[in-house]
């Protein structure tokens, strides 16, 4: 049974040239730096993760529209299947075996995206569904991580050393590498002070520019800052969930820093590590899951930075930006439900504006 | 103890008795105004048109708590087929007694006194098998399923009908549990029935099956999301399946007219 939707509210609507493919097209654009920066730094592994989850979630999205009887084209045209591969992809530990991306792709694509019904109607953003099940169900290879081999120094796996480590037969001896999120965990965990596992400045710095070990496509905060500003440019996303997210990640950074600076680090510090700048421009600005109005955007971004802290600092996890993500999308009908965009012509509550010649007719 | 807990469990749950009317009412009519009892339609009933999971959607607690593993569903669904088919019993034998302003306590109270005899029996003469499902046996109390068919069903109809309805329905829930449970079993462990020897005895070792060998297991699905999920995905498939018979029957109906 088709659920009718109701009759959109009445106008006065202007038109944009905007479509979806071109929204998806600007997005591929601006992660594209941070892509390239991790194909280089990952190598050959890292590029056959990427083109397999891509082609699963391709391959997954045109079987489930085959099934549900919808035009495969046009919405395999439209490219959100490939961002949602992609932005997985991103998130996913750079030597991770083929068929991690392959499940992961296909838990995006069917059980978040098209169960709900297609592009538009998932409750959850697709990518970090599927990376936090990923990351239930194996952890083993979710938290791998190695250390940077520039692709084509000597160091670094060729293309069929590389294949066979995407086939998940090993042989390779590569230097694994904590995330720098887990490491300050672990050590701290252990007894240590913040300032004997920090020292000194370095770790912004390798952390701003991308050389440790990570995710593919989160290593380098300065390069997905590039591709969030270009989307602001181009009014793909609006500043207020980044800025509301990031903000109040600083914030109460900042705050617990000074509240004890051995154990809470500062904002800096969640600010490059980790995804924090790729989940605020990229993931939580999903328009599918993210409120309509602009205030409810903010309280959105808010939650979010708010739960990434929350669970960085003090949960099981090391790193919590895809659970504070499904959580606030979790909330988001609820604040859409009570912040909802002012309609033209109306107030807040919605009752009629009184116009000064809509009160002289009366008489 | 049990009868208390699971009185302010059903209490709590304003939805159920709405759906014991909605689902109930109308199939005890027909059985009672023709005066004779349409068995088959009790058991397509229970097995499939009004099963207590797929189209009641009662008892999804039980449900999504023991589902690890085809074996536990097996388990659980045999002792509640054993406690409905108990309780329709007694309930549609006292159905004369039970004032309508009290029935519902004292239904609780029947079905509380029955798990607990279920329970105790268990432990003192299949002990091994008491060991797996220990935990779940008490949890039968809370299935409101029991309690919808005692107040829709058995507190309407005859002793013998009331039994079968029981049956009919107990194995319709089996059914669903040993179906979710091989789903998520497989996905989630690579195995089939494990542990059916401990349940059924040596003689039935041969159901253990590992179909998936040096599988790495998809914890997901063992979890309480992967129950979610695949009860989701049957639900679906139960909708599909009838949507389908209706319409090859429509066509059919078409068929016949036109030709008439």
């Amino acid at each position: 049974m088709q659920i009718e939707t109701p009759a959109t509210s009445a106008g006065p609507f202007a038109h944009a040239p905007t479509s979806i493919q071109r929204t998806m097209v600007l997005v591929m654009l601006a992660l594209l730096p941070a892509t390239v920066f991790g194909f280089w730094q990952f190598g050959w592994p890292a590029i056959f993760l990427f083109l397999t989850t891509l082609g699963t979630a391709v391959a997954a999205e045109w079987v489930c529209l085959r099934i549900a009887g919808k035009p495969q084209r046009r919405y395999l045209l439209d490219g959100s299947a490939v961002v949602a591969g992609w932005l997985l992809a991103l998130s996913l530990p750079p030597w991770a075996p083929w068929w991690i991306g392959a499940i992961g792709a296909l838990i995006a694509i069917v059980v978040a995206k098209q169960v709900f019904g297609g592009l538009g109607q998932n409750i959850f953003n697709p990518a970090m569904v599927a990376r936090v099940a990923l990351l239930i169900s194996f952890p083993l290879e979710m938290t791998s991580y190695v250390r940077p081999l520039p692709i084509f120094s000597p160091e670094a796996p060729g293309f069929w050393q590389g294949i066979s480590i995407s086939l998940g037969q090993g042989g390779f001896d590569a230097v694994t590498g904590a995330t720098l999120l887990s490491h300050v965990r672990t050590e701290l965990s252990q007894g240590g002070t913040l300032s004997d596992i920090l020292p000194g400045m370095a770790h912004l710095f390798s952390g701003a520019i991308g050389t440790i070990a990570g995710s593919m496509g989160e290593t380098s905060a300065l390069l997905i800052l590039l591709g969030g500003g270009f989307l602001l440019l181009k009014r793909v996303i609006s500043w207020h969930i980044p800025v509301a997210l990031v903000g109040s990640l600083a914030l109460i950074a900042t705050l617990m820093n000074l509240y004890d600076a051995d154990r809470y680090a500062g904002a800096p510090y969640h600010l490059v590590s980790g995804a924090t700048l790729l989940v605020a421009f990229f993931i939580a600005t999903d328009p599918v899951t993210s409120p309509v109005s602009k205030s409810g955007q903010i309280l959105f971004g808010a939650g979010c930075g708010i739960l990434v802290y929350v669970i960085r600092t003090w949960a099981g996890y090391p790193e919590g930006v895809g659970f504070a993500i499904l959580l606030m999308n979790a909330c988001t009908p609820t604040i859409d439900h009570y912040l909802r965009p002012r309609v033209y012509g109306r107030d807040r509550r919605g009752t009629p504006i009184e116009y000064a010649d809509n009160a002289e007719m009366r008489k | 103890m049990i009868s208390l807990t699971s009185l302010i469990f059903f209490a709590a749950q304003p939805r159920f008795l709405e759906q014991v009317h909605r689902t109930g009412d109308h199939m005890s009519i027909a059985a009672e105004t023709k005066n004779r009892t349409q068995w088959a339609r009790i058991a397509r009933d229970g097995l499939w048109s009004n099963n207590v999971v797929l189209a009641q959607v009662l008892a999804l607690c039980p449900l999504l708590a023991v589902t690890g593993t085809a074996t536990n569903g097996l388990g659980m669904g045999l002792a509640t087929t054993a406690v409905l088919v108990a309780s329709g019993l007694l309930i549609s034998m006292l159905r004369g007694l039970i004032t309508p302003e009290v029935r519902i306590p004292v239904f609780v109270l029947i079905i509380a006194v029955l798990v607990t005899l279920v329970d105790l029996g268990l432990n003192a003469w299949l002990h091994d098998l008491h060991k797996v499902l220990g935990l779940f046996i008490p949890l039968i109390v809370t299935n409101c399923a029991i309690l919808g068919r005692a107040e829709s069903f058995a507190s309407r109809n005859r002793v013998m009908p009331a039994a079968f309805d029981g049956l009919a329905m107990g194995l319709g829930f089996t059914c669903v549990l040993v179906v979710l449970g091989a789903i998520r079993e497989i996905i989630g462990s690579g195995t089939l029935f494990a542990n059916a020897a401990t349940l059924l005895g040596e003689r039935m070792s041969f159901m253990e099956v590992t179909l998936i060998p040096d599988y790495r297991g998809f914890l997901l699905a063992i979890l309480p999301p992967g129950g979610f999920l695949a009860l989701g995905f049957m639900l679906a498939g139960k909708r599909l399946i009838d949507a389908r018979i209706a319409a090859s029957k429509r066509r059919e109906t078409g068929v016949q007219a036109a030709t008439a």
